[in-house]
């Protein structure tokens, strides 16, 4: 039983090591320190909704990228010298545009981005709406047709 | 009757929609940059090889320049490097390098192999000026005015359409 234990405990601490081993290292040598966890789920929360402009489907959280790591790096030393998440995110859209952004900002050019999953649904829903409307009365005409 | 039609016309519509989505996947990965119209951000950046020489804006404004970002690890700047070479050597434009994330000696070598078109180049080691331009790939340019105002960018290879129809009418718009 204890040696099953320990068994397991050893292949659960090769697999973390494993993990270490493959995660985004390269270039940033030494772990990053934050002053609190607030600051740390600041950053996490910032690398997650900010993209990585060389690998456009992934986030800065997410990207091996060189520009990806010294993003990061610019992030961590923003949140150091007291800086907002808005501020930090006004300070990337200044460079590279709305589309750092994975949540777009809801303004005139992406009005059809949002609105428009709200318009099909509707009508997707109105389309719903009249064929089962459509079939109950067909269905009712049918029973009484069969009553008759 | 007409319901009959739906289909047909939401066939249409999907259509449409993908003719479009084809015509711009090209310059999908572009991303238009917020900087076209503001002044070039204020750097304070040493030249690649003489470490001591350290520059600012008012050292390159004056005259417009292309302000060429290039690394010796970056393949597609080999390929746009003649381009360069012939724009610098026709003296249409100062071209003025920018040497991106890269090591002195690399730098060094590359332009003694392809030869060096620059004014000069500025050297960004750490890559922190690259995030003020807001360049995310080399080889990337960019047009200044002669106030020193970015007036146009390059993302990917300049080439000798890019020149002729998107640097040269820009530049001789403002000499008038």
């Amino acid at each position: 039983m204890l040696m099953q234990r320990i068994l397991l405990i050893a292949t659960l601490l090769a697999c973390t090591q494993l993990a270490f081993a493959a995660g985004p290292v390269e270039g940033e040598k030494e772990p990053l320190v934050f002053d609190s966890i607030e600051q740390e789920e600041r950053f996490n929360e910032l690398t997650l909704e900010l993209r990585c402009l060389v690998c456009q489907n992934q986030n800065l959280a997410d990207s091996d990228a060189p520009l990806a790591q010294d993003l990061r790096k610019e992030i961590y030393d923003m949140l150091q010298a007291g800086e907002s998440n808005n501020g930090i995110k006004t300070f990337m859209i200044e460079r590279y545009g709305d589309f750092v952004l994975y949540r777009p900002p809801f303004q005139g050019n992406t009005l059809a981005l949002w609105v428009m999953p709200i318009i099909i649904l509707l009508g997707g829903a109105v389309g719903v709406f009249f064929a089962v409307r459509r079939r109950n009365r067909h269905l009712i005409e049918q029973d009484q047709e069969g009553s008759n | 009757m007409i319901g009959r039609l739906v289909p047909v016309f939401l066939f249409v519509l999907l259509g449409i929609l993908l003719a479009v989505g084809l015509r711009i996947a090209d310059h999908k990965t572009e991303i238009p940059s917020p900087l076209i119209g503001k002044p070039l951000p204020p750097f304070e950046l040493p030249v690649l090889g003489e470490p001591d020489r350290v520059l600012t804006n008012d050292d390159l404004t004056g005259t417009p320049f292309l302000l060429n970002v290039w690394a010796s690890w970056c393949p597609t700047c080999r390929v746009e490097h003649p381009v360069i070479e012939e724009l610098a050597a026709s003296g249409a434009l100062r071209v003025v390098g920018f040497n991106y994330r890269d090591e002195t000696e690399d730098a060094q070598a590359w332009l003694r192999r392809f030869g060096n078109p620059y004014e000069v180049s500025l050297q960004d080691y750490s890559g922190r000026y690259a995030i003020d331009l807001g360049v995310y790939a080399a080889p990337e340019s960019f047009l200044v005015d002669a106030d020193g105002t970015i007036i146009f960018k390059q993302i990917g290879a300049v080439t000798h359409e890019v020149i002729q129809n998107e640097i040269l009418p820009r530049i001789r718009r403002q000499a008038d």
